[in-house]
C-alpha cells in the first residue's frame, strides 16, 4: 500500500528529475541540488503569482501567462533528460501549466511517471490515470469555496450549515461543479479519517479549525451580536483555508473519503468527533499516553537530517508564536483606534455645532467627517490585519504541530522495529536453548517463531524507510508551500497597506482646503 | 537618564514652535519678547531658563536671563488670579506641572526587564522611551513659555510688578509649593467659588454680548473637554499600534534570520518595512498630539479662564445689585447713607471696568480662538498628508523589492 503511495509529490519541482527516477530514494535529494543549480529557480513563487491572475481563465497549457523563468525551466530540462525527445514532446505541450493552480504537483508528476514507467517497473494506477487524463487534455485543477453560513434548527441542537462548493475539471469527479451542504463536525470527521489514515504513514494532513465551545454556543443561543457574526465568519474562512490545503495534498487529493466529503450530498453524521463521547475520551487518553511515550524513547538518530529538521521546526514554532503574539496585539489596538477614532468624530462634530464662528464650525464638522471615514478605514485594515497575517500565522502553527506529530509517528515506527529485533534476539535464544535442550517439537515452534519475527523486523525496517521517504517528501513539500503561502499572503496584506495609506492621502486631500478656508 | 539636556538653541523643534503659536495674535514686538532659551531636567524638578529682551524702562539691562521652576510660574499665575484689578482680564491659564512618572515608571520598567529581550530590541525600546521622554519634555517647555508669551503680549498685565519680579530677579524667588494647610484652603475656596458660581449664573444678565457669551462658554467648554479626552485616546491608540508595528517587525527579523530557506531576504525586507513604518505612524500620533490634543487641552483651560472672568464679572453684578438694594434700604431709614453710596459707587465702577475689560477680552478671545484652530488644523492636514504619502512610498518601494524578488 504504501509503495504505490509514493508518488513523487515534490512541489512545482521541475521535470528535470527525469533521470533521477531509477531509484526512488535519490528522488528528494536529487530534486533539491537540480533546484539549486537552476539559475532560474524562484518558480515556487512566480508560478503562483501568475496562478492568482491566470486562476480565472481556464487553464489550458497554451494560454498560460509563461515568462522567461519557466521556459528556461524547460530548456534545462530537455537538456538534463535522457529520454527520447519526440516521447517529450506531446508530454511538455499537454502540460498544463503547473503556474495555473497551487494544485501543481501531481500534474508534473504525470510526465514524469510517464517516463518512469519506461524504466521502473512500478506503476501506479492512479497516476496512470491521471496520464490518461492528460491525453484527454483535462487540466488538473480544483477550487473550493466554503460559503453561506447558515443557521439550522434551534436552541442547544442548533448547528451552522456551510456550503462547500467544487469547482473541477478532474475527471475523477462526476461533475465539474458542485456543491454540498456540512457542519463543522463533518469537517473534523473528515480530518480524523484523514489523520488515521496518513498521519502514521508520514503523510502531513493539515490540522482542521479549531473547536470553540464558547463561539458556538452564542452562536446557538442565538445572539444576533457582532461577535457572534465574527466568530461564524472567522470559522469559515479557516474552513475554506483548511479545505483548501487538504487538496493542494496530492495524496490527500487521492482520498476516497475526501471525495465523498465534496461530492455526496449526504454524509454520515461522525459522532466520534464530539469532545465528551467515548472516542473523544479515547483520544484524549491516547494523547496522554503519547507524550509519555515521547519522552521515554531514546532514539538513535542514524541521519542528521531528521535531526536537523526537528530543530528548525522547534525554532519557526518559537519564531512564529511570538510573532503572532504581536500581530493579535496590534490587531486588538488597531480595533481600539477604530472606536476611539469614532468616538472623537462624534465629540468633534458637537465641538463644531456648539462654534459660534460659522467658518470654524464648518471646518470641525468636516473634521468630524474625515475622522468617522478614517475609523471606518481602521475597521477595514484591522479585519485585514487578521483574516490575512493573524490567522495565515495561526494555521501554520497548528501545522508544525501536525509536521511535529508526523515526526513523532517515525519515532514510534523506530520503536516498533526495535522491539521487533529485540524479540528476534530473544526468540533465537530460545532457541538456541532449545537446541541444546533437545526438545524437537519445542524447535520447531522456535522456528517458527524465529521465521514470523524475523518477518516482522523486516517488515519493521521496511515501515521505516518508508516513513523516513515519505516524510522527507513531505517535509520538502510543506516547506515549498510554506514559502509560497507567506510570499503571497504577506504581499496581499501590504498591499492592503498601501490601500489604507492611500485612502488616508484621498481624505486629508480633502479636508486641507476646508481648514484653510477658516476666515 | 535625560540630565543636563541643554542642548541650546536648536532643542525646540519646529514642531514646538507650533505649541507656542497656538496664540497667533501675540505681538512679539520689540518691547518686550520673552521666550525659554533653555531648560534642564533634575530627578524631580525642571528648571526653565527666561531669556527676556526688553527696551521698556523698568528694566535694568536690555537683554537677561533667569532659571525659573514651575512652582514660580504657578505663584506669577496665581498672584495675576488673585490681583482684584485684573479682574476683568482673562488671565493666561498656568502650564500644567511637568509630569515624567509614566515615562519614567516605564523606562524603569525596560531596565528590570533587560534581561528577557534581546540586545535589539532592548536598545529599540530604550530608544523608543528615551524619544519619549523627550518629547514630554519638550512640550512642558513650550506650554511654559506660551504662558509666559500670553502675559507678554497682553496690554496691561505685562506691566504687572510680580511679572517683572519674575523676569528679572536673578535669584531664587523662594516661592514655595502650598502646604497642606493652603492647599485645603484652596480647595474649601474652589467648591465655594463653584457654589457661588452656580448662584451667580442664575442671574440673568440684562446685556445680550454677555449672555451669548455665557451660554455659548458653557456649552463649548464641556464640549472642548470630551473632545480632547477623545482626542487623547485617539492619539494613545495610534501609538500603541505603532509600537506592534516595533514588536512585529523584530520577530520578522529573528524569523528572516532563523529561516533556512529563501524565504529569510523577504522576511528581512519586510521586518526592515516595519520598521521605518512604526517610525512613520508613530510621527503620526505625536503630530495628532500636539496639532489636535495639545490645541483641544489649551483650549480647555482658556475656555475656563473665558468662564472665570464671566463669573467674576457677574459676581460684580450682584455685588452691584446688593449694593444698590443696600442704598435704597439705607436711603430708607436713613442711616449710613453716605457709607451705602460710597459702596454703592465703588461697586458700578468696578462692575463697569470689569464689563468694558470683559468685552474686549471675549472678542479677543474668539479671534485667537479661530486663528489657532485654523493653524493647527491646516498643519495637522498637511502632517497627515506628508506622513501618508510617505507611508505609501515606503509600502509601494518594498512591494516592488518583494515582487521583483519573487
Amino acid at each position: 500500500m504504501a509503495a504505490e503511495r509514493e508518488p513523487p509529490p515534490l512541489g512545482d519541482g521541475k521535470p528535470t528529475d527525469f533521470e533521477d527516477l531509477e531509484d526512488g530514494e535519490d528522488l528528494f535529494t536529487s530534486t533539491v541540488s537540480t533546484l539549486e543549480s537552476s539559475p532560474s529557480s524562484p518558480e515556487p513563487a512566480s508560478l503562483p503569482a501568475e496562478d492568482i491572475s491566470a486562476n480565472s481563465n481556464g487553464p489550458k497549457p497554451t494560454e498560460v501567462v509563461l515568462d522567461d523563468d519557466r521556459e528556461d525551466l524547460f530548456a534545462e530540462a530537455t537538456e538534463e533528460v535522457s529520454l527520447d525527445s519526440p516521447e517529450r514532446e506531446p508530454i511538455l505541450s499537454s502540460e498544463p501549466s503547473p503556474a495555473v493552480t497551487p494544485v501543481t504537483p501531481t500534474t508534473l508528476i504525470a510526465p514524469r511517471i510517464e517516463s518512469k514507467s519506461m524504466s521502473a517497473p512500478v506503476i501506479f494506477d492512479r497516476s496512470r490515470e491521471e496520464i490518461e487524463e492528460e491525453a484527454n487534455g483535462d487540466i488538473f485543477d480544483i477550487e473550493i469555496g466554503v460559503s453561506d453560513p447558515e443557521k439550522v434548527g434551534d436552541g442547544m441542537n442548533a448547528y451552522m450549515a456551510y456550503r462547500v462548493t467544487t469547482k473541477t475539471s478532474l475527471s475523477m469527479f462526476s461533475k465539474s461543479e458542485f456543491s454540498v451542504k456540512r457542519r463543522f463536525s463533518d469537517f473534523l470527521g473528515l480530518h480524523s479519517k484523514l489523520a488515521s489514515k496518513y498521519l502514521h504513514v508520514g503523510y502531513i494532513v493539515p490540522p482542521a479549525a479549531e473547536k470553540s465551545i464558547v463561539g458556538m454556543t452564542k452562536v446557538k443561543v442565538g445572539k444576533e451580536d457582532s461577535s457572534s457574526t465574527e466568530f461564524v465568519e472567522k470559522r469559515r474562512a479557516a474552513l475554506e483555508r483548511y479545505l483548501q490545503r487538504t487538496v493542494k495534498h496530492p495524496t490527500l487529493l487521492q482520498d476516497p473519503d475526501l471525495r465523498q466529503f465534496l461530492e455526496s450530498s449526504e454524509l454520515p453524521r461522525a459522532v466520534n468527533t464530539q469532545a465528551l463521547s467515548g472516542a473523544g475520551i479515547l483520544r484524549m487518553v491516547n494523547k496522554a499516553a503519547d507524550a509519555v511515550n515521547k519522552m521515554t524513547i531514546k532514539m538513535n538518530e542514524s541521519d542528521a537530517w531528521f535531526e536537523e529538521k526537528q530543530q528548525q521546526f522547534e525554532n519557526l514554532d518559537q519564531q512564529l508564536r511570538k510573532l503572532h503574539v504581536s500581530v493579535e496585539a496590534l490587531v486588538c489596538h488597531r480595533k481600539e483606534l477604530s472606536a476611539n477614532t469614532a468616538a472623537f468624530a462624534k465629540s468633534a462634530a458637537m465641538l463644531g455645532n456648539s462654534e459660534d464662528h460659522t467658518a470654524l464650525s464648518r471646518a470641525l464638522s468636516q473634521l468630524a467627517e474625515v475622522e468617522e471615514k478614517i475609523d471606518q478605514l481602521h475597521q477595514e485594515q484591522a479585519f485585514a490585519d487578521f483574516y490575512m497575517f493573524s490567522e495565515l500565522l495561526s494555521d501554520y502553527i497548528r501545522l508544525i504541530a501536525a509536521v511535529k506529530g508526523v515526526f513523532d509517528h517515525r519515532m514510534k515506527c523506530w520503536q516498533k522495529w526495535e522491539d521487533a529485533q529485540i524479540t528476534l534476539l530473544k526468540k533465537r535464544e530460545a532457541e538456541a536453548k532449545m537446541m541444546v535442550a533437545n526438545k524437537p517439537d519445542k524447535i520447531q515452534q522456535a522456528k517458527n517463531e524465529i521465521r514470523e519475527w524475523e518477518a516482522k523486523v523486516q517488515q519493521g525496517e521496511r515501515d521505516f524507510e518508508q516513513i523516513s521517504k515519505t516524510i522527507r517528501k513531505e517535509v520538502g513539500r510543506f516547506e515549498k508551500e510554506r514559502v509560497k503561502d507567506f510570499k503571497t499572503v504577506i504581499i496581499k496584506y501590504l498591499e492592503s497597506l498601501v490601500q489604507t495609506q492611500q485612502q488616508l492621502i484621498k481624505y486629508w486631500e480633502a479636508f486641507l482646503p476646508e481648514a484653510k478656508a477658516i476666515a | 537618564m535625560m540630565e543636563g539636556l541643554d542642548d541650546g538653541p536648536d532643542f525646540l523643534s519646529e514642531e514646538d514652535r507650533g505649541l507656542k503659536a497656538i496664540n497667533v495674535n501675540l505681538q512679539s514686538d520689540a518691547a518686550l519678547q520673552v521666550d525659554i532659551s533653555d531648560a534642564l531636567s533634575e530627578r524631580d524638578k525642571v528648571k526653565f531658563t527666561v531669556h527676556t529682551k526688553s527696551s521698556l524702562p523698568n528694566f535694568k539691562q536690555n537683554e537677561f536671563s533667569v532659571v525659573r521652576q514651575h512652582e514660580e510660574f504657578i505663584w506669577l499665575h496665581d498672584s495675576f488670579v488673585e490681583n482684584e484689578d485684573y479682574a476683568g482680564y482673562i488671565i493666561p491659564p498656568a502650564p500644567p506641572r511637568p509630569d515624567f512618572d509614566a515615562s519614567r515608571e516605564k523606562l524603569q520598567k525596560l531596565g528590570e526587564g533587560e534581561g528577557s529581550m534581546t540586545k535589539e530590541e532592548f536598545t529599540k525600546m530604550k530608544q523608543e522611551l528615551e524619544a519619549e521622554y523627550l518629547a514630554i519634555f519638550k512640550k512642558t517647555v513650550a506650554m511654559h513659555e506660551v504662558f509666559l508669551c500670553r502675559v507678554a503680549a497682553h496690554p496691561i498685565l505685562r506691566r504687572d510688578l510680580n511679572f517683572h519680579v519674575f523676569l528679572e530677579y536673578n535669584q531664587d524667588l523662594s516661592v514655595r509649593g502650598k502646604n497642606k494647610k493652603e492647599k485645603l484652603e484652596d480647595f474649601f475656596k474652589n467648591m465655594v467659588k463653584s457654589a457661588d458660581g452656580v448662584i451667580v449664573s442664575g442671574v440673568k444678565d440684562v446685556d445680550d454680548f454677555f449672555e451669548h457669551e455665557r451660554t455659548f462658554l458653557l456649552e463649548y467648554h464641556n464640549r472642548v473637554k470630551d473632545a480632547s479626552a477623545k482626542s487623547d485616546r485617539m492619539t494613545r491608540s495610534h501609538k500603541s499600534a505603532a509600537d506592534d508595528y516595533n514588536r512585529i517587525g523584530s520577530s520578522l527579523y529573528a524569523l528572516g534570520t532563523q529561516d533556512s530557506t529563501d524565504i529569510c531576504k523577504f522576511f528581512l525586507k519586510v521586518s526592515e518595512l516595519f520598521d521605518k513604518t512604526r517610525k512613520i505612524e508613530a510621527r503620526v500620533s505625536a503630530d495628532e498630539d500636539l496639532k489636535l490634543s495639545d490645541l483641544l487641552k489649551y483650549y480647555l483651560r482658556e475656555s475656563q479662564a473665558a468662564k472665570d472672568l464671566l463669573y467674576r464679572r457677574s459676581r460684580s453684578l450682584v455685588d452691584y445689585e446688593n449694593a444698590n438694594k443696600a442704598l435704597d434700604k439705607a436711603r430708607a431709614k436713613n442711616k449710613d447713607v453716605l457709607q451705602a453710596e460710597t459702596s454703592q459707587q465703588l461697586c458700578c465702577q468696578k462692575f463697569e471696568k470689569i464689563s468694558e475689560s470683559a468685552k474686549q477680552e471675549l472678542i479677543d478671545f474668539k479671534t485667537r480662538r479661530v486663528a489657532a484652530f485654523r493653524k493647527n488644523l491646516v498643519e495637522l492636514a498637511e502632517l497627515e498628508l506628508k506622513h501618508a504619502k510617505g507611508n505609501l512610498q515606503l509600502l509601494q518601494n518594498c512591494l516592488a523589492v518583494l515582487n521583483g524578488d519573487t
